[in-house]
């Protein structure tokens, strides 16, 4: 057997593959590029909300937004922590998100323009990557799936916030149920984009599928998406902005419209309403940090080399 | 590749409680060790996961290489004379 098939061999048995493993560089490159990537939207996906911190309609909403996108944050870090086991580097990753290179979910390019938009957010946004982390708690790749058990643990209450803001909404004034409805309006079908290109046009699917990393195609996970997401409307009283939607009873499934990929690979290229805002604030974010982060190695050294000097003189 | 200008990567452990032994749970950046315990407390217990924590840096760690490991661990495997099911006692010996 080659090293490459007792590696597969391996992954057919279910064994998780560690960080010192013997892995096709292939499967490496693979995981350093959807960790990477799965912890820029994390570290992304905090601008959007964090747009309504300073305006939550009451304390209770802030402390709770404010816990929400603290741990988006903390999600970032246990994944570029899962994609440095792989021999990635911190300043790297975060060039390549900078210079456009590393992508990140076409999601959080879309603008909050409204307080329902956190409502949304939570409960669409957090509810399809809900459905897209849950399954990667299982990733043959130790560290990415123990990494995913946390973020899946703590996610949960992303979703109930944002379903409980929307239902706020939904059952206040007129106007109020008018501003659930249009942020549904808008956050519907960027969320189905969530789960990627279609089965048969997504080029990393089967080599994904084979390795483990990934357990359901994208088409599946919308699928279920879906139909889990329909009947959580209708409870709302809300409308999902697509004609097509159709208990099938044959198939035991939502139908639904076709999805506008244009409007999905446009953003992806760049071309989204906030892509360039958001690039802009983590750069900044990063370079105004930068004499902080220099200033705190400087003293670590400072202290470092004084304990030294204090300990030779002792042993003198 | 890198210019180094990264903070030192530390391995973060976590007692969830006392009786139980510290866990590894990640790992994190810092300037020094006291902040890498401040950054634990911030990323890997904001839900009272932990009620002590311990940090080393990455570097300091030494691991075994899957490599070694049938060399290291399989000779465990043929010494079934250490575990109390090899030795055969009568049923009605009671409380051994």
């Amino acid at each position: 057997m080659t090293q490459e098939q007792k590696f597969q061999a391996k992954i057919d048995e279910e064994i998780r593959i560690e960080p010192k493993d013997w892995m096709p560089e292939a499967y490496r490159k693979t995981l350093i590029r959807q960790i990477s990537q799965h912890a820029h939207s994390e570290i992304v996906g905090m601008l959007p909300e964090g747009n309504w911190i300073t305006r939550a309609p009451s304390l209770r909403r802030k402390v709770a937004l404010l816990a929400k996108v603290q741990d988006e944050a903390g999600h970032g870090l246990y994944l570029y922590s899962a994609a440095e086991t792989l021999g990635a580097e911190r300043d790297d990753m975060i060039e390549d998100l900078h210079s456009g290179k590393a992508k990140y979910s076409s999601i959080f390019n879309y603008p909050t323009l409204t307080w329902a938009d956190i409502g949304a957010i939570g409960w669409l946004v957090d509810g399809a990557a809900i459905m897209n982390q849950v399954p990667l708690c299982r990733c043959s790749y130790g560290p990415y799936a123990r990494a995913m058990v946390r973020v899946c643990k703590e996610e949960s209450f992303h979703q109930r916030q944002g379903y409980e803001i929307m239902l706020t909404l939904a059952k206040g004034t007129e106007e109020q149920k008018a501003m659930a409805q249009d942020a549904l309006n808008r956050w519907w079908w960027p969320s189905l984009m969530m789960f990627g290109p279609n089965d048969k046009d997504s080029k990393h699917t089967q080599q994904s599928m084979d390795w483990k990393i990934k357990r359901f195609t994208n088409d599946e996970l919308r699928q279920r998406f879906v139909d889990m997401t329909v009947p959580q409307a209708e409870y709302l009283g809300l409308t999902v902005p697509d004609p097509d939607i159709k208990w099938n009873e044959e198939e035991g499934h939502y139908d639904f419209g076709k999805i506008n990929w244009e409007e999905f690979w446009n953003v992806v290229k760049g071309n989204g309403p906030c892509n360039k805002q958001r690039i802009r604030a983590r750069k900044k974010a990063y370079d105004d940090g930068a004499w902080v982060r220099e200033a705190a190695m400087a003293y670590a050294e400072k202290r470092r080399k004084r304990s030294e000097a204090e300990a030779g003189i002792k042993v003198a | 590749m890198s210019d180094k200008k990264n903070w030192p990567l530390y391995e973060v452990f976590i007692r969830s409680k006392n009786g139980l032994s510290h866990k590894h749970v990640g790992s994190l950046h810092a300037a020094d060790a006291e902040m890498a315990i401040e950054n634990a407390r911030d990323v890997y217990t904001r839900r009272s996961e932990g009620i002590s924590i311990w940090v080393v840096e990455s570097k300091y760690i030494t691991a075994s290489s899957p490599e070694e490991s049938e060399s290291l661990f399989d000779p465990a495997n043929d010494k079934v004379y250490r575990h109390p099911t090899f030795y055969n006692i009568p049923d009605e010996v009671k409380h051994m």
